[in-house]
């Protein structure tokens, strides 16, 4: 079992010094709602479960514990390390404060059973580690999706459909927030729809029509740092199938600039944070909008 | 005096009600109490809808007054207050329940008259819980899923509702309804299934020993709060699909016309619930996910004779992203869940 | 009271103040003339700007002024920064009073009352203070201890020097926080102050103290240090508050609400709430 291979090997790193805590998961008082908790010592290792219900990414919690006074041992997934590491390439994660243990993953779960994010898992590659802990279950690949077969119908739809669409999906947003608060790309020290002077801080907002900008604003401040971890959607408790509004981001950088993965590898220039004489021009939004 | 009708006419019946009628409606898979309207996907059976009927009594977002600012001079118009009747049809025993801690906010002197007028024109038409959840633990509270209180109270018994009116307006509304006679025993059988079924709940035994006023130091001063807290993300779930979270922000919206004064739900789990311009007096997330707990089970009951403010609806346990919930607390903190 | 909750009346400012360089006091009136509405010393009221915003004030002005309401506001924030532009003649929205209020009528009548207030701080106490002079027969002797940074952050110099220290039966006590030229008066913190000069709770039944949080920390340690009573000590409590009707949830502490139960505590009360103000 990994997980107790995980247990054994965090209480090692936790009693000959090299962490000072273990971030990973606890179980819940039902079969499937497992949270992510803080092991400090033996003890409270004792509380330690991994398994199918472990969906939840810790690399968010890292930037809480980024501060933290010694190492923190955080437990990722394949799928999770592209966050980490997405983190560390925009310098708001100090490699040096983690050990990191890749955990291996044979998709996770909840009471309604495989996770959305899970059907288009992104593969059983660590991104970034100290050490793997897996087993040979755990490196069988998925069955893979295509993971922009729905962002493809919708832009088979027409202008007026697409937009109705969105609208109604958006129109169940009760903004809680939970999808910006999960969200690893999302990590503005005082987010723009906090700030009371920005002029946009709402919550539940007058027009209908503001509530559906703060997830498109949303979605471009993520624009080529969403590893698609699909955390948005997961969490949403109005089922929005937030994820399609990044998925249609990377599909077209995808298109136009060449495929791009998000906390992939050394950190690099993005193709949202570089220029080249070969980018297309601005007019490609006029043409593509009228296709 | 009880009645009974098939239950496949029981669209008709709501078809038939001359008010707007608030019913869970089924829509993109989810089922959440809207406007009914004809041809509209009617989902009586689903226990727990995704968020609480509160909305109806307490919109998340409302039109309280408009200003006009024209130079050094202000006017100011008033929305109309709630001034029709309505339906509330399908609604559980433990959501019910939530209106009665929500009065206790909101009709104490100074009484709130926006929601006061929702209030004075809610009819209620209950449904007892033929199927509780897992996550259900309104018993827990003292609330009886298979009485609840209300103008009329449905019971399903196979393919037929049994209806009972509670209250002079419930036989008002019921007077309407094509029912036929019906022995109020038949449906004792359907109540007793229903006490069983929520006594087999996981959380059917949960004890409040020790969680009320009388412990509010010992609560607050826990050492547990920091390890409950830790993964909560400080988004608003557990209290926008919470029946009896009410705190709410006032806001000003200039529409370029005019400004619009309005209120929205808010959250104490927000980081400037509480900010001011010289900081905030709960800095972290401990402080606040503490706050929401504390005042469902601690100062709500202390100035409401015991009452808590939390029905035991289970929303927040399914819809916490990280599993966080009262439940837990309630077992980290009480006396006797260890 | 204003008539509905939430909703407020139109008041318009009639006078402009300016006390210290990020201090005005504003004199309000209803439209028609007169108060907005009636109030008691240490109560609040919400004013706003329609668009702008909208926040709690204490009423430093007596109920016994008949004529209007005043409010000593510091600039600290956009709503803060918004009023101070106004001129003569702004309409303001107005709606209170909210809160409890000092209970000028039962525990502190007869008493002799030692006010201890810092810099803004003192805009709640001199609701009570001018309460008190109206109703002098009502009191014993009246002390007051008020400090603030420098001399030009004194609130209400002019009728804390010509009608205040002119009173018999009041001494006041002014001091500032570090030597300045022109200031031949006391200089030291407010609660050292206190102490040196060593009230008597047998002499002063009743203390009322306002300021900065940490002001009032050390105030209200000095004047455990002189032998007062947890009982004999009233304070007000400052928090962020939105409807003033004890309803919108965020000034909650404990099993109360600072709008409503609040803002004014008696020492022991604060000590039977969770430490989180």
């Amino acid at each position: 079992m990994i997980a107790n291979e995980l247990k054994k090997r965090a209480l090692e790193l936790l009693a000959d010094g090299t962490v000072a805590r273990v971030l990973g998961w606890q179980p819940g008082e039902l079969e499937h709602d497992w949270s992510p908790a803080l092991f400090e010592n033996a003890k409270d290792m004792e509380g330690f479960v991994y398994g199918k219900y472990a969906g939840a990414n810790l690399s968010k919690y890292c930037l809480k514990l980024n501060k933290a006074e010694g190492k923190t041992l955080v437990m990722l997934k394949p799928c999770d390390t592209f966050s980490f590491n997405q983190l560390l390439h925009e310098h708001r994660l100090n490699r040096e404060n983690f050990y990191i243990i890749g955990v291996g993953c044979k998709g996770m779960e909840d009471q309604n059973g495989l996770l959305l994010k899970c059907t288009c898992c992104k593969g059983k590659t660590h991104e970034i580690y100290d050490e793997i802990i897996d087993d040979e279950e755990a490196r069988q690949p998925m069955p893979e999706a295509d993971r922009f077969e729905q962002v493809s119908k919708l832009e088979q739809m027409s202008h007026e459909e697409r937009f109705e669409f969105w609208r109604n999906e958006l129109s169940r947003c009760i903004r809680c927030n939970a999808c910006r608060n999960v969200c690893p790309a999302c990590t503005c020290v005082k987010c723009v729809f906090d700030n009371p002077n920005s002029g946009i801080a709402s919550k539940a907002n007058v027009t209908d029509f503001e509530e559906n900008m703060f997830h498109i604003i949303r979605a471009y401040h993520v624009a080529g740092r969403c590893t698609d971890c699909g955390e948005c959607s997961r969490v949403c408790p109005q089922n929005i199938p937030l994820h399609l509004l990044n998925r249609k981001f990377i599909k077209d950088m995808n298109e136009l600039y060449g495929d791009y993965q998000a906390g992939v590898g050394e950190e690099e220039r993005t193709p949202m944070t570089s220029y080249t004489l070969g980018d297309v021009e601005p007019g490609i939004v006029h043409e593509r909008g009228n296709e | 005096m009880m009645r009974k009708f098939a239950a496949a006419k029981v669209e008709d019946i709501i078809k038939s009600i001359p008010m707007p009628v608030y019913a869970p409606i089924e829509e993109n898979g989810l089922v959440q109490y809207d406007r009914y309207e004809e041809g509209a996907k009617l989902n009586l059976d689903t226990c727990k809808t995704e968020k609480s009927p509160k909305d109806v009594l307490f919109p998340q977002w409302e039109d309280m007054m408009h200003f006009r600012v024209e130079g050094k001079n202000i006017s100011l118009t008033e929305q109309e207050r709630c001034s029709q009747d309505y339906v509330l049809f399908g609604a559980r025993a433990c959501d019910l329940k939530a209106f009665e801690v929500l009065d206790r906010v909101f009709l104490v002197d100074p009484v709130d008259t926006y929601y006061a007028a929702r209030r004075a024109h809610g009819i209620t038409v209950a449904i007892a819980c033929g199927q509780p959840e897992d996550t259900c633990f309104c018993g827990v509270f003292g609330i009886d899923p298979a009485n609840p209180t209300a103008d009329v109270v449905l019971w399903k018994a196979g393919e037929e509702y049994y209806a009972e009116a509670q209250t002079k307006r419930g036989e008002e509304l019921m007077a309407n309804w094509e029912t036929e006679e019906a022995n109020a025993a038949d449906v004792e059988p359907v109540k007793a299934e229903i006490t069983k079924k929520l006594a087999e709940k996981p959380f059917a035994n949960l004890s409040l020993k020790g969680l009320d006023g009388d412990h509010m130091m010992e609560m607050f001063g826990s050492d547990k709060w920091k390890k409950l807290s830790m993964a909560c993300l400080g988004c608003g779930s557990c209290t926008f699909v919470c029946p009896t979270c009410q705190c709410y922000d006032i806001r000003d919206y200039d529409s370029g016309k005019d400004i619009q004064r309005y209120r929205c739900w808010d959250s104490c789990m927000y980081s400037d619930f509480t900010l001011m311009a010289h900081g905030t007096n709960r800095p972290t997330q401990v402080e606040r996910y503490r706050q929401r707990f504390m005042h469902k089970l601690c100062y709500y009951p202390a100035n409401n004779e015991g009452l808590y403010s939390c029905v035991g609806c289970g929303r927040c346990v399914r819809k916490c992203p990280m599993n966080l919930n009262i439940v837990k607390v309630i077992k980290a903190l009480g006396e006797e869940n260890k | 009271m204003t008539k509905e909750t939430l909703v407020p009346v139109l008041g318009v400012v009639t006078d402009v103040r300016v006390d210290t360089p990020d201090v005005k006091t504003f004199r309000v009136n209803a439209l028609e003339g007169g108060k907005c509405f009636e109030h008691k010393p240490g109560q609040c009221a919400m004013l706003s700007i329609p668009g702008v915003g909208e926040a709690m004030f204490s009423i430093t002005s007596s109920p016994t002024n008949k004529e209007f309401m005043e409010f000593s506001i510091k600039k600290c924030g956009c709503l803060t920064e918004w009023l101070h532009r106004m001129e003569v003649g702004q309409q303001i929205t107005v709606r209170g009073p909210y809160g409890n209020a000092f209970p000028v009528d039962t525990d502190l009548k007869g008493q002799s009352l030692l006010f201890v207030a810092g810099g803004i701080g003192l805009a709640p106490l001199r609701s009570v203070i001018n309460y008190v002079r109206d109703n002098r027969a009502d009191y014993g002797k009246v002390a007051i201890v008020y400090g603030s940074r420098s001399k030009d952050d004194l609130v209400d110099y002019p009728e804390i020097v010509n009608e205040w220290c002119q009173e018999a039966g009041i001494d006041v006590y002014l001091t500032i926080d570090a030597a300045q030229e022109g200031w031949d008066g006391h200089v030291g913190f407010v609660p050292n102050y206190v102490g040196e000069l060593g009230f008597n709770p047998d002499t002063y039944g009743r203390a009322l103290v306002c300021g900065p949080p940490i002001m009032i920390k050390f105030t209200l340690q000095a004047l455990e240090k002189l032998g007062f009573g947890h009982t004999q000590v009233y304070t007000t409590m400052e928090l962020r508050m939105k409807c003033g009707v004890g309803k919108c949830g965020r000034c909650n502490i404990g099993h109360k609400y600072v709008c409503k139960d609040g803002p004014v505590f008696r020492y022991d009360e604060l000590g039977e709430l969770p430490d989180e103000y």
